[in-house]
């Protein structure tokens, strides 16, 4: 796959002088759906506000499909479409028009069958000729997709897309994503529910205080820093840990009837043979095990731990 | 040169407009037709006529242009402050089109909209004076080109202002009273000598007067001086916006 974007040496401080990105390099694949997560205020918004033309960078150089971002503006930029973190509409339009001129501004014919087809794939439709003061936070939120797909762009921007939609409606727009994505278009978004990235995302990048801490494709991040748990749950409860499970570090759960045991599945030994004949041993009687894999969200305040250690 | 952001652009703003036709026009004309029973018919009875001219016909032109300024200026620095101070600023910032595209789009509305309101200001008078227009081509081109300057400074004030206090304050500290001391009510030969002098310093004199000769052939100051000064002020409007854009003056941080 080839690169659609493409960043050099990015660096931004605003007006009043801290350094908001220090040389950030990243390469982003056509096609591909690329998570930008990190803490509040890690640059996240910065790095795209850039990208789109809003914000101005200090230094560095982007390429969007082969063309210079500041020189090709016109080029690069209809491509791109783009759903900002804050909610910004005009109150007293409707979501046709509003729509509309996100079409014109881009250049595009009108075609509001286009436009009404967007809507109806965001559950909308029946709020078309509403003023937008008239909608809800999540429907407002989709109004600003709906103004971004409007313009059909090959590069789509979601700074934050589901802060604040209902789980069922962001289990839709994941949907929608992916559908997009097989459509051929490349999708950068930045979220701070972890679940998000990994149903979607076929690469994550890790953003802190301005540095890309890290980009990996999403399974061999989880691979890698994948730890499981070992979940033992046991007929009876035991007032005191048994002396030869102490080695394993056991968390202790439920008032004694489960221990948790966290392992890293990529070890030449997890112990676990161990740890279940120890078990066996004291006589304890189980009702049940289960393993689960550490989530992106985990590993993720793992590494912002570590950073900040 | 992107041809639809332009039209979308305009086509939204004057949307605008109209669907809030009446607030939009009505202030205006009721404004103006007070000035025309106060000045005009109640004191200008009483006034005796200017260079041929009866007092209630000699504020016409000055009343025209009072509106269309304020209005050009009002419309315009709302227009692109309201997209600043709501966020979709961003919007037009990353959209493949250039400060030409937004200018065009918003200029072009705001002096549309004051256009239409001097026309239908221009229709109002003659309920309560006979008008004559000498030159009409020559008073559409002043006219349309005073929509257009000022609708241009409008456009640079709603970049500058920061709140909608500083969006007030030049309409209110400079226009207003560059309006009103610019011969709108009197023709400036009515001054002392030395305030005939200072008066030359204020641009809106070569405006008022020249669009006052192109209905009663009459002037304070050549028609020549008067087209001169109105260009060149266009021609500074467009290089400050010009500058505007080329820096990111307030607008991209
Ligand atoms: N207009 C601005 N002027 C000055 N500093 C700014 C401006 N916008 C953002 N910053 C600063 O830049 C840093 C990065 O902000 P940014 O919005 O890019 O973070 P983020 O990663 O998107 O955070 P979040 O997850 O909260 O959205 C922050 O320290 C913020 O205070
Ligand atoms: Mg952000």
């Amino acid at each position: 796959m080839s690169d659609i974007i493409c960043i050099e040496g990015l660096s931004k401080s605003y007006a009043d002088g801290a350094n908001v990105l220090s040389d950030v390099n990243l390469n982003v694949k056509d096609g591909e759906i690329f998570a930008l997560l990190g803490p509040n205020g890690a640059g996240k918004t910065t790095l795209i506000s850039i990208i789109c033309g809003i914000v101005r960078a200090s230094s560095g150089t982007i390429m969007v499909d082969g063309h210079d971002y500041v020189k090709d503006y016109r080029w690069t930029r209809d491509l791109i479409g783009l759903v900002p973190q804050e909610i910004a509409l005009d109150s007293f339009e409707t979501v046709m028009r509003t729509c509309r001129l996100s079409r014109g501004l881009f250049g595009r014919r009108k075609d509001d069958a286009l436009i009404e087809d967007i809507l109806d794939k965001l559950s909308l439709i029946d709020k078309r000729d509403s003023q937008l003061r008239e909608l809800s936070g999540g429907m407002k939120r989709r109004v600003m997709i709906a103004k971004a797909l409007s313009h059909e762009p090959k590069i789509l921007f979601l700074d934050e897309p589901t802060a604040g939609v209902d789980v069922e409606l962001r289990k839709d727009m994941w949907r929608l994503v992916l559908a997009l994505k097989e459509r051929g278009v490349t999708i950068i978004l930045t979220t701070h529910y972890i679940e998000e990235a990994e149903a979607m995302a076929d690469r994550v990048g890790v953003i802190s205080k301005g540095k890309l801490a890290l980009v990996e494709e999403k399974e061999s991040l989880l691979r890698r820093l994948g730890k499981k748990t070992l979940r033992i749950e046991l007929q009876k409860p035991v007032a005191v840990l048994p002396t030869v499970l102490e080695p394993f570090n056991l968390d202790v759960e439920d008032n004694g009837s489960t221990f948790l045991y966290t392992y890293d599945k990529n070890a030449n030994r997890t112990g676990i043979t161990k740890l279940l004949s120890e078990l066996s041993s004291t006589g304890l009687i189980l009702k049940d095990l289960q393993t689960q894999q550490t989530s992106l969200e985990d590993i993720f305040i793992d590494m912002i731990q570590k950073e900040n250690s | 040169m992107s041809y639809h952001a332009i039209k979308a652009i305009y086509i939204y703003e004057m949307t605008r407009f109209f669907r809030t036709i009446f607030q939009s026009l009505f202030s205006p004309v009721l404004s103006t037709s007070l000035y025309f029973v106060v000045f005009g018919t109640a004191i200008g009875s009483r006034m005796q006529e200017i260079d041929g001219v009866s007092y209630g016909a000699f504020i016409v032109p000055g009343l025209i242009m009072l509106t269309v300024m304020t209005q050009a200026t009002s419309n315009a620095s709302f227009g692109i402050y309201f997209p600043k101070f709501s966020g979709t600023i961003y919007e037009l910032l990353s959209s493949p089109i250039s400060f030409v595209e937004i200018v065009s789009g918003y200029v072009g509305a705001a002096a549309t909209k004051s256009l239409l309101i001097g026309c239908i200001i221009m229709l109002t008078s003659t309920l309560f004076v006979p008008l004559q227009i000498a030159h009409p081509l020559v008073m559409v081109l002043f006219l349309c080109l005073t929509c257009f300057s000022f609708a241009l400074m409008g456009f640079i004030i709603g970049i500058w202002a920061k709140n909608f206090e500083q969006l007030q304050l030049i309409p209110l500290l400079i226009v207003t009273p560059m309006v009103f001391l610019g011969g709108s009510f009197y023709s400036i030969s009515m001054l002392p000598p030395i305030w005939q002098k200072i008066t030359l310093f204020n641009p809106v004199v070569y405006l008022i007067s020249g669009f006052r000769w192109s209905f009663f052939d009459t002037a304070d100051v050549p028609v020549g001086s008067s087209l001169m000064a109105i260009f060149a002020f266009t021609v500074l409007c467009i290089v400050v916006i010009w500058w505007i854009f080329r820096t990111g003056w307030r607008i991209r941080l």
